[in-house]
């Protein structure tokens, strides 16, 4: 089946879990995204784009705390944080104790943090609602990513548009083109099978079926090992195991396997080495807590806030880092009331933030939506997400958001510094 | 006597991978005969009554209390974790020797249909009671079953369902219920949802006895308005009320074509016979005997990648590696190499169920392939490797294709397996990790 039709299923069948979806033949090693180092093609001042995907809907309100607002408080006993708790940002407003990296970057203003941003008519299902985010249409979800389709009017290569999960998430799949999942771990063929065998099982045969064909075009990868260049190291392996303590976990609905900071790791070095991928996708998972929040949401935060402000960081020692752009967000935030079991049900609008050592940042974009005039019990959005897409587009990507959105004409102006 | 090519393919999809000897089997016996046999099985299971449910021990949990010191929590994590690798291990084993394989791929497609993780729920007592659920009520009506994990302590602790009370309902289980498990997204309304909860509110676990039972305190008693119904809806009725909707029949004819036939779309025609068989008793045996013999079911061959437990089960069976008398080392090997491939049963990594397709097909799940088949290989006995080693290279090869029942070798696979001839464990190994053997 082609990638566009898997995907058309996919969407049907309403698991798609982000990353469903693989790439066809277009899957690459590390090294052949690291041949790619100082391509002239690359124009000077050409930004990078990396998205994070935050999983299972993460809590926007204890994330970016309104916590002078007593509503905030009487709709969360248990779950809320004083004003001595959260690290202030202002009189009204302040962030989760857990983002101390993130703080620091908003102080020096290498962080931006967007409010109330949703779409209309918000899905609550975590598939769907992450289908919304990824096409960029929530009027009717198709088959293409909205990066996707960004790749297919830059030319469609796809080691412009790199994930290091071993799955392409679908906001890299084009119509006519899809990024490239690049396998992080390195390549040791076990003895047994000689390199021989391998390279003549790469091979096309004509007329199989297309998944034989695929599980044939991974034999073809695999020739490429000798060539994996060794300065490269390895991203750490999943750390799967289960926590020693209580600590309560979410359910699971989908996210990396690979730790965060192993995949911001490699794009550092992607960066620094000057490669041509103007887009990364990286991934988060277990937001989804529907019980005993407080200390899970506080550990997985912290996580987000270590890897995020140490990749931002050393981008900004770098010239090529200095041009790099993070935009982090989830599927949707959470109930504003939290329910009885110390968690909080899906919710709609949240928080998006968008870092880099270039940004606008330092600043509040958009309002606090209000924790009392609300939509069935969840906030109301003040911005859509288009907005933002539209200015990386245009701002970082330098290409025209009306082609890729659908004709969306909203923007959100000044999103980015200048490099 | 039946087409071998159309009998393997049946059984390729209703078995964990089937021996040729099976395949001969079910070519003499004919394709009706073959089906009662996978579908209504009468005579007695000696695989599974040798494979029998692991003795767990207690729950170390159940002895703790709030005076425990840490150590003591400790061990008790430990001891927990020992169980949970006891289960998985156990599990793996009956895949291997049950007879009845087909109650088996259903119990693991209920597995991952109801996917519930121990990484989360961290009991294998629990986890061992929700297998039992889905075994006793795999095949018969699906109302029996839904009602049955709609009390199965494993699935409410899952999804938040013991935190689900009459004063501030827990969305988590109701919207599952709906999305993944019986309606598909689309055919019901958030309203739906919120009401839905409030009807599954009231369910509580007894941690230290692993037994879930109704609170009427915590429960909502009031009326619900629920996809247009309104009524004092408990979960019972809740559950009849969405296994009455159109859109259920209908979703889990999609999910079953999916899994045991392809994943591309079903035929409008075939999801309408499927939905036909069906109704009215909700029986999943007749769906699974409509979706088996309907006109385009001989056409979805190649259509599914091998999930890493079907192809690593599948393997054993084929090479006659009894996973009990590997030596320990290599058991953990192999369960580890089921992490490597991202399927380690009894932990899905999403509540949205296992990967399919393509998904599983990558470099680095290649890597570990070639690992597991150079590991088995290694195991394979005289039985297995005397025929690989007679006669020509051609020969090998048609030997090869037999014993693991593939149907037939393409041109660029005969250069490697060639290539490979004059070692039968390399040719072995060869032939596991080849693209042919693994999509089904």
């Amino acid at each position: 089946m082609d990638t566009v039709t898997r995907r058309k299923f996919l969407i049907a069948s309403g698991v798609v879990a982000g990353g469903a979806l693989t790439a066809g033949a277009t899957a690459y090693t590390l090294w052949d995204i690291l041949a790619t180092a100082a391509d002239p093609r690359r124009e000077p001042g050409a930004r990078t784009l990396v998205v994070v995907t935050l999983y299972g809907g993460n809590d926007g309100l204890a994330t970016v705390i309104p916590y002078a607002d007593p509503a905030y408080h009487d709709a969360r006993p248990g779950l809320s944080y004083s004003a001595e708790q959260v690290l202030r940002i202002d009189e009204s407003t302040g962030l989760n104790p857990s983002l101390k990296g993130l703080r620091q970057l908003y102080a020096n203003d290498r962080l931006a943090i967007v409010r109330g941003v949703g779409y209309p008519q918000p899905d609550r299902s975590h598939f769907r609602s992450m289908d919304i985010w990824h096409t960029g249409s929530p009027e009717r979800p198709g088959n293409t990513g909205w990066l996707g389709r960004w790749l297919d009017t830059a030319g469609g290569d796809p080691r412009l548009a790199v994930s290091f999960e071993p799955v392409l998430p679908p906001l890299l799949a084009g119509e006519t083109s899809a990024g490239a999942a690049v396998a992080v771990s390195g390549f040791k063929v076990p003895r047994g099978v000689p390199q021989k065998a391998l390279e003549a099982l790469g091979k096309p045969s004509p007329g199989e079926p297309s998944l034989q064909a695929r599980a044939s075009a991974c034999f073809a990868e695999l020739g490429k090992v000798d060539e994996m260049i060794t300065d490269v190291k390895e991203a750490a392996a999943a750390d799967d195991a289960d926590s020693d303590d209580d600590t309560p976990a979410a359910t699971a609905t989908g996210g990396g396997r690979t730790p965060l900071a192993a995949q911001l790791e490699l794009v550092a070095q992607c960066v620094e080495a000057g490669v041509s991928t103007r887009v990364f996708s990286v991934s988060l998972g277990g937001f989804d807590f529907h019980a005993d929040e407080k200390v899970a949401q506080e550990r997985l935060l912290a996580v987000l806030d270590s890897a995020v402000s140490a990749f931002v960081n050393r981008m900004g020692l770098s010239e090529r880092g200095q041009k790099v752009v993070v935009l982090v967000y989830s599927e949707f935030g959470r109930r504003v009331r939290a329910n009885a079991s110390d968690g909080t049900d899906h919710g709609t609008a949240s928080n998006v933030l968008v870092a880099g050592p270039h940004v606008a940042g330092g600043r509040l974009i958009g309002e606090q939506p209000s924790l009392t005039d609300l939509d069935r019990g969840d906030l109301k959005s003040t911005i859509d997400f288009r907005d933002i897409y539209a200015s990386l587009l245009s701002d970082a990507l330098g290409a025209d958001p009306g082609r890729i959105l659908g004709g969306w004409t909203g923007r959100m102006s000044d999103l980015l510094g200048k490099p | 006597m039946a087409d071998r090519g159309l009998v393997a393919h049946l059984l390729r999809r209703a078995t964990f991978g089937p021996t040729s000897a099976e395949v001969d089997g079910a070519a003499a016996a004919g394709v009706e005969s073959t089906l009662a046999a996978l579908l209504t099985p009468t005579d007695a299971d000696a695989g599974a009554a040798a494979t029998p449910v692991p003795r767990l021990g207690p729950d170390p949990y159940s002895a703790l209390t709030r005076g425990s010191s840490r150590e003591e929590r400790q061990r008790a994590n430990q001891q927990r974790r020992e169980q949970i690798v006891t289960l998985g291990q156990w599990w793996v084993v009956r895949l291997f020797a049950a007879e009845h394989q087909l109650l088996e791929k259903t119990v693991f497609f209920w597995h991952g249909h109801w996917a519930t993780s121990v990484q989360k729920v961290k009991s294998a007592h629990l986890m061992l009671g929700q297998l039992q659920t889905m075994r006793t009520h795999a095949r018969g009506d699906f109302a029996v079953l839904a009602k049955a994990m709609l009390r199965d302590p494993a699935l409410i602790f899952w999804l938040d369902g013991q935190r689900n009370t009459r004063k501030a309902p827990n969305e988590n289980l109701a919207r599952e219920l709906m999305e993944l498990f019986t309606l598909g997204i689309g055919s019901y309304t958030e309203e739906d949802i919120r009401a839905g909860a409030r009807a599954l509110t009231g369910w509580t676990i007894d941690r230290t006895t692993g037994r879930a039972s109704l609170n009427p305190r915590r429960h909502d008693a009031g009326a619900k308005t629920i996809l247009g119904r309104t009524a004092n809806f408990d979960v019972d009725s809740y559950a009849d009320l969405l296994l009455a909707q159109p859109a259920h029949a209908v979703f889990l004819a999609r999910r079953l074509w999916f899994r045991f036939a392809s994943g591309q779309p079903i035929p409008t025609a075939t999801e309408e016979r499927l939905v036909a068989a069906y109704r009215p008793g909700r029986d999943v045996t007749a769906m699974l005997r409509a979706l088996f013999t309907d006109e385009a079911f001989p056409a979805t061959r190649g259509h599914l990648v091998k999930q890493p437990v079907e192809w690593a089960v599948g393997a054993m069976r084929q090479l006659g590696l009894n996973p009990t008398r590997l030596a320990p080392e290599k058991r953990r090997q192999l369960l580890g190499g089921l992490d490597g491939l991202g399927q380690v049963p009894l932990r899905p990594p999403s509540v949205g169920g296992w990967p399919a397709g393509a998904s599983w097909l990558t470099t680095s799940s290649i890597q570990v392939r070639l690992r597991l088949a150079a590991g088995f290989a290694a195991e394979a006995g005289a039985a297995v490797l005397d025929p690989l080693a007679t006669g020509s290279a051609e020969a090998k090869l048609d030997a090869l294709a037999r014993l693991l029942v593939v149907n037939a070798w393409t041109d660029r696979t005969r250069v490697a397996l060639t290539q490979s001839a004059d070692e039968p464990r390399r040719l072995l190994a060869v032939g596991l990790v080849s693209p042919e053997y693994t999509v089904s």
